[in-house]
C-alpha cells in the first residue's frame, strides 16, 4: 500500500465531493475530536458554510467506556447552532469501526432532532462492524486490523500508517 | 488539628493499576488527577444548556447516596450528577434506614453490595467513615466521600477550585483566605490541600484564635486574627459556615461577637483587592459570617459555585467508575 498521502490534496477532494450535497447558507458543519476538528476548519471555510462550525468530543458516549474507561482528556463538546431539523455534515479522520460516528450521532441527538446528517471523512480505511458508511470519503482502503492509520496534526496534517501486532 | 489525619498505611484512592478509583480526600490526590477532573468538569458543565442533560457514560450503573448527616445541596447535587450520567441512583438516609435500628454501618454496606450496586457516596459524622467502606470492600465498588467528621469533604473543595479557576483566573497568582472556623472545617482542609497541589502562591486563614490557632501554619498557610490585615491583597475570599456547636464548646463568646470581627460585611469587603471573589460552602448564616449584601452581592458566587458542583460532581464519578473491572 502506498503510504505518500498527500493530506492537501484529498482534503480538496472532499471539498469537491461536498459542494453539491450543501446549501452554504442552511448545512452546518460538525468535527469529531481531534482529528476531524481539524479538517472540519479548512472544510467549512472552503466551503463558505454561514453557519458556526461545530465539534464534538464523543469521551461520554463511547460504548467502550466499561472496558476502557475516560479518556484523560476529554474537551468541551460545542454546538453553536440549532441542530432541530438541520441539515449537517459530521467530518472525521479516519472511518473504521463505526464506533465513534454512532458515538457521536447519539450525542447530536441529545441536541436535538437533525433533518439529516451526511458524513464525509478523510479515509475510510474498512473493517466497519455497524451499519455505518461514509457518504465522502476522499480515500478509501482495505487495510487489515494490523494496519493503524492516523492523522497527525494540526499544522501540518500528515496521514500515517503503522504496523502494530495483533491486539492480545 | 493535626497536619495529616491518616486511616491506616497507603494511599486507599488509587487501585492497583495506580487508576483513581475512590474520592476520599484531596490530600493524597496527585496534582495529574485533580486537573483531570477539573478540565473533565468543564466539558460536563456545557451540558446544562442542551435539550437533554444527559450523556449515557454510567447508563446501568446504580449509585447510592449513603448519607448519615442532614445535607440538602451535596445529596441533590450527587443524586442529580448521577442521574445526568444515566446512573440509577438510591438515596439512603439514615433517619429513614435501618441504621436508625442499630445496624452498623458496615452491615448497611454489605447489604447495598448484594443488591450489585455500582458505587457509594457517603457522607458521615465520624473522620474516616468513607476510608472504613474501602478497606472493608476493596476495589469492587467505587466510594466517594461527601464529608466524614471534621476530616474531609473532597468534592467541595474541587467545586471550591474549579470556581476559582474559571471566575478569578490562574490559581498559581491568586491570594485566597478563608475565613472563620478553620480548626473544625472539613471544607477548609480540603480546601487548603486543594490550593496547595494547585500551587496557589499564599493561603490565608483568618479568625479569633480559638477557631484559627497559629497551629494552622504547619499546613503552610498565614495565620491572621485581624480581617483588615488579613483581607489586604487577597482574589478570593472563601467563608464558612459557622457552627453553632462552637458556642456550647465555648470557644465562642456569641455569634454577634463574631459577626461583629469576622463577618464580611460590603465595607469590609473593601479592604480586599477590588472585585476580589466571595465563596461560601452553603448553608449560609445570614448576618453571622456574611452579611445578606455580600451574599447576594456582585462579587459572591456562591449560586456559580452550586452549578460547578454538579459539573464536578459528574466529573468525579464519570472518572471514577471508567477505574472499574480491577484487572
Amino acid at each position: 500500500m502506498t503510504t505518500d498521502w498527500d493530506v492537501t490534496a484529498l482534503l480538496e477532494g472532499m471539498a469537491r465531493d461536498l459542494r453539491p450535497l450543501i446549501d452554504p447558507e442552511q448545512t452546518a458543519m460538525i468535527g469529531i475530536f481531534t482529528g476531524g476538528v481539524w479538517l472540519a476548519r479548512t472544510l467549512h471555510a472552503a466551503l463558505g458554510l454561514q453557519q458556526p462550525l461545530g465539534q464534538v468530543d464523543i469521551s461520554f458516549y463511547r460504548d467502550d467506556f466499561s472496558q476502557i474507561g475516560l479518556h484523560p482528556q476529554v474537551r468541551a463538546s460545542d454546538i453553536p447552532f440549532d441542530v432541530e431539523g438541520r441539515d449537517l455534515i459530521l467530518i472525521d479522520d479516519v472511518l473504521y469501526t463505526g464506533r465513534t460516528v454512532r458515538a457521536a450521532m447519539n450525542e447530536i441527538f441529545d441536541y436535538g432532532r437533525p433533518a439529516r446528517i451526511r458524513l464525509a471523512v478523510l479515509v475510510d480505511r474498512g473493517g466497519h462492524e455497524l451499519p455505518v458508511t461514509a457518504d465522502v470519503a476522499a480515500l478509501r482502503l482495505n487495510a487489515t486490523a494490523g494496519e493503524h492509520i492516523k492523522l497527525r496534526g494540526p499544522d501540518p496534517l500528515r496521514l500515517e500508517l503503522e504496523q502494530r501486532g495483533p491486539q492480545p | 488539628m493535626s497536619a495529616t489525619l491518616r486511616f491506616g498505611e497507603g494511599n486507599l484512592q488509587y487501585d492497583a493499576q495506580g487508576r483513581l478509583r475512590h474520592l476520599l480526600s484531596i490530600e493524597g490526590l496527585r496534582e495529574r488527577e485533580l486537573l483531570q477532573i477539573l478540565d473533565t468538569a468543564e466539558s460536563f458543565l456545557s451540558i446544562a444548556n442542551r435539550s437533554v442533560k444527559k450523556t449515557p457514560t454510567l447508563r446501568g450503573r446504580t449509585i447510592v447516596n449513603l448519607f448519615f448527616e442532614n445535607s440538602t445541596r451535596t445529596r441533590s447535587t450527587f443524586e442529580l450528577a448521577a442521574k445526568r450520567l444515566s446512573a440509577d441512583v438510591l438515596n439512603i438516609a439514615v433517619g429513614t434506614s435501618s441504621a436508625s435500628k442499630g445496624e452498623s454501618l458496615m452491615d448497611t454496606v454489605d447489604n447495598l453490595v448484594a443488591m450489585q450496586v455500582d458505587g457509594f457516596v457517603i457522607r458521615h459524622p465520624e473522620a474516616g467513615a468513607a476510608h472504613l467502606v474501602v478497606r472493608h470492600l476493596g476495589d469492587s465498588v467505587l466510594v466517594v466521600n461527601a464529608g466524614d467528621g471534621q476530616h474531609a469533604h473532597p468534592t467541595q473543595a474541587l467545586l471550591d477550585v474549579f470556581t476559582i479557576r474559571r471566575l478569578a483566573g490562574p490559581i498559581e497568582d491568586r491570594v485566597v483566605a478563608i475565613v472563620g472556623d478553620v480548626l473544625h472545617s472539613r471544607v477548609a482542609r480540603s480546601q487548603i490541600h486543594a490550593l496547595s497541589i494547585l500551587g496557589c502562591p499564599e493561603i490565608r486563614v483568618i479568625g479569633p484564635s480559638t477557631l484559627v490557632p497559629e497551629a494552622l501554619s504547619a499546613l503552610g498557610v498565614h495565620v491572621y486574627h485581624d480581617l483588615r490585615a488579613g483581607l489586604r491583597g487577597v482574589d478570593v475570599i472563601c467563608a464558612l459556615r459557622l457552627q453553632r456547636e462552637r458556642m456550647v464548646s465555648h470557644r465562642l463568646p456569641s455569634l454577634d461577637e463574631f459577626h461583629g470581627r469576622f463577618g464580611l460585611t460590603p465595607e469590609r469587603l473593601r479592604w480586599a483587592d477590588p472585585g476580589a471573589l466571595v465563596l461560601h460552602p452553603g448553608p449560609m448564616n445570614r448576618g453571622v459570617e456574611i452579611a445578606s449584601e455580600v451574599a447576594d452581592g456582585a462579587q459572591a458566587v456562591i449560586l456559580q459555585q452550586v452549578a460547578h458542583g454538579l459539573a464536578v460532581r459528574m466529573a468525579v464519578l464519570a472518572i471514577l467508575a471508567g477505574a472499574a473491572g480491577g484487572e
